[in-house]
């Protein structure tokens, strides 16, 4: 029997959908019911909910950039970050192919010319032993087109939202896209800081234009 | 020498090492995944995953079983202390308890003491309220005064934390260290552990004296890796000492043919019969809810347990009940309320506490009574529901307490319950353990 990531529960299909070659899903009915799709109004560049679709007042603010826009697949709840710090701290590697199909979508939709992954510093890489960005391109089944490098920095998460807004840029270029729409696929996006130094980054190896996909749209 | 008292008997990964680590020369390696697969820490053969590994540049395989511990991959290494165990001081097992032990527990102390001095294995098959623990105290004190280690492993983190501080008060010279994740004393030695098995899978050869405390409550019932961290964490010459209350049949099978060598308490240390269950039909309780017979139960009631099968009904069953006495609550295991709600039972500020299968062991309330609505569902194995009735009169001033299976079609499981609690009250009879 096909167990679910998460939990003891089987994942078994109907037989006749077997039959016609329908896989187990990764998640039984439980825990995927715990993730709330994000759905409803929202902010059309970084997918914030509004009371009415438009621009958030924060994405209005923003500096000029080649960033486009961003869409996240779910709220940030309790689940999600369970999920998401058992996927990229614990480095529960198969827990990115719970998202592969939502994110091969998406994606679609995109449609960049390049797929780029969110660089680690060497050590941090080194200490969690994968990047979570490009596992997510992976598992997803699309390539992925290494851009960018990454100078060694300060935690992010330890910074307080001000320090993230001025964030300063860690993100170099290793690679050309000259003329190129680049589509960059994360786990969390909070105030879009680290997606525009991305962005600016991408723009020094000449892309033309960055969109991003992220698992899970967190803040307020 | 406090970081060498904090390596004995651990087998750890770098990142669970304490700075300053010593000496590598006093280390034995071996990779954390062998060759077949298998888990090195916690024995899992069959739940792996890969990934491309930035560490070893290889398709690396990790144990998806205990990756909650911290991930063991193909390229971890696992390091275990092989220099100079600590002594262990005399005055150690020097035993402060005052107690009385009942003839029961007094042959179970004596057997144990016995397995332990030989390094054998033991069970000890006590009913609920026997008094298991004051069973251990001989063997234990013995053990620590000869300089041997000491472990308890039980099944859950509130019974690794409700066992400590007795064995505190006991063994005042030998604090022990209380293991569960996130517990304070993670990083401290003593040569009496008390420790959920999860934290045991740090252990490797380590301990002479290896107790399991409530082996038949551990998830799906002593499974493998939890009977593998047992093995690992023990000496190779060692005493195993097992309690239960309830022996699932493959147990008691080998106890009556005397392949597993045991003692059985057949009464409560207050010398009064266990309660024993009477069967109700309810109907269809998934349709009622609270069937009419259920709710009249419940009307006289001042202290009651009332268990469901499962969340869904209890909850609605809660909606219903709360409209004829808003003090009445329900619990089950991830209910972020669950200590309070514990706590407010006990103080008698909830007349009956509905409640899923998490309180049929372990919990103590005196005087209370007992019903299971819908016993007939397959989560009230026998054992269940004998772990249920064992809440019934534990204290010696309430010795007694109704319990009620409301039931819609008897089973076997109901049925067999009832009657090992009756074999119990005979025994205890024959033995001369009770008064009535
Ligand atoms: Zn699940
Ligand atoms: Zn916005
Ligand atoms: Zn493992
Ligand atoms: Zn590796």
């Amino acid at each position: 029997m096909n167990r679910c990531l998460l939990c003891e529960n089987g994942t078994e299909v109907d037989s006749w959908r077997a039959f016609f070659g329908a896989k187990a899903p990764p998640l039984c009915e439980v825990c995927t019911a715990s993730f709330n799709r994000l759905s409803g109004p929202c902010c059309h560049v970084c997918s914030r909910s509004l009371e009415e679709d438009g621009e958030c007042t924060d994405c209005q603010s923003w500096r000029k950039s080649i960033f486009h826009s961003n869409v996240s697949l779910f709220h940030y709840n309790e689940a999600m970050q369970d999920v998401i710090a058992q996927f990229k701290y614990r480095g529960d590697y198969v827990l990115a192919s719970i998202f592969a199909e939502k994110i091969r979508t998406e994606a679609k939709k995109a449609a960049c010319d390049l797929i780029c992954p969110v660089p680690l510093a060497p050590s941090r890489l080194a200490e969690r032993r994968f990047n979570q960005s490009e596992a997510l391109i992976v598992c997803a089944g699309l390539t992925a087109a290494p851009l960018l490098g990454r100078h060694e920095s300060e935690k992010q998460s330890k910074k307080s939202r001000a320090e993230r807004m001025n964030a300063v840029q860690t993100f170099y270029p290793t690679g050309e896209a000259t003329g190129k729409s680049v589509l960059v696929i994360d786990d969390i996006y909070t105030t879009g800081a680290t997606m525009r130094l991305v962005a600016d980054a991408l723009a020094d190896a000449g892309a033309a234009s960055v969109k991003s996909i992220t698992i899970a749209r967190s803040g307020s | 020498m406090k970081n060498i008292l904090f390596f004995t008997g651990r087998e750890l990964t770098v990142e669970e090492m304490q700075e300053p680590i010593p000496d590598l020369h006093h280390f034995a390696v071996q990779p954390g995944v062998s060759d077949e697969p298998k888990c090195q820490r916690c024995g899992n053969e069959t739940n792996f995953s890969s990934h491309p590994c930035a560490r070893c540049g290889k398709e690396c395989l990790y144990c998806r079983n205990c990756i909650k511990m911290g991930k063991i991959s193909s390229c971890t290494t696992l390091y275990r202390w092989t220099g100079p165990e600590p002594d262990v001081p005399k005055a150690a097992g020097i035993l402060h308890w005052s107690g009385t032990l009942s003839p029961g527990q007094k042959t179970a102390s004596d057997n144990v003491l016995q397995a332990i001095q030989q390094q054998k294995e033991h069970t000890v098959w006590a009913v609920a309220g026997a008094g298991k623990t004051e069973v251990l105290f001989a063997g234990i004190a013995t053990a620590l005064s000869e300089g041997r280690r000491v472990c308890i492993a039980a099944p859950r983190s509130d019974v690794v934390r409700e066992l400590a501080p007795r064995l505190q008060n006991v063994f005042p010279n030998t604090p022990p260290a209380a293991l569960y994740g996130g517990s304070p004393d993670r990083h401290t030695y003593s040569p009496l552990v008390i420790s959920t098995t999860h934290q045991l899978f740090r252990y490797t050869a380590a301990f002479d004296v290896m107790i399991v405390d409530e082996v038949d409550a551990f998830p799906y019932t002593f499974d493998h890796s939890l009977q593998y961290a047992v093995q690992k964490a023990r000496k190779t010459e060692s005493a195993l000492i097992y309690l239960t209350a309830t022996p699932e049949p493959s147990w008691r099978e080998d106890i009556q043919s005397g392949k597993r060598d045991a003692t059985l308490i057949p009464a409560r240390y207050h010398r009064q019969p266990l309660p024993v269950p009477s069967m109700k039909w309810c109907g269809n309780w998934k349709k009622s809810i609270v069937p009419p017979a259920v709710l009249e139960w419940v009307k006289t009631k001042e202290k009651a347990l009332l268990f469901y099968p499962h969340i869904e009904t209890m909850e609605k069953a809660l909606a219903t009940l709360k409209a004829i006495d808003s003090r009445i609550e329900s619990v089950h295991a991830a209910d972020p309320l669950r200590k309070e709600k514990v706590a407010a039972m006990r103080r008698g500020e909830v007349p009956v506490l509905l409640t899923t299968t998490i309180l049929e062991r372990g919990v103590t309330f005196p005087g209370v009574d007992v019903a299971v609505v819908g016993a007939e569902d397959r989560v009230f194995t026998e054992s269940a529901l004998v772990q249920i009735a064992g809440r019934a009169g534990r204290s010696a001033d309430c010795p007694t307490g109704e319990i009620l299976f409301f039931h819609y079609g008897k089973t076997t499981a109901m049925v067999q319950s009832i009657e090992q609690i009756n074999e119990m009250n005979k025994l205890g009879r024959q033995k001369g353990l009770l008064d009535t």
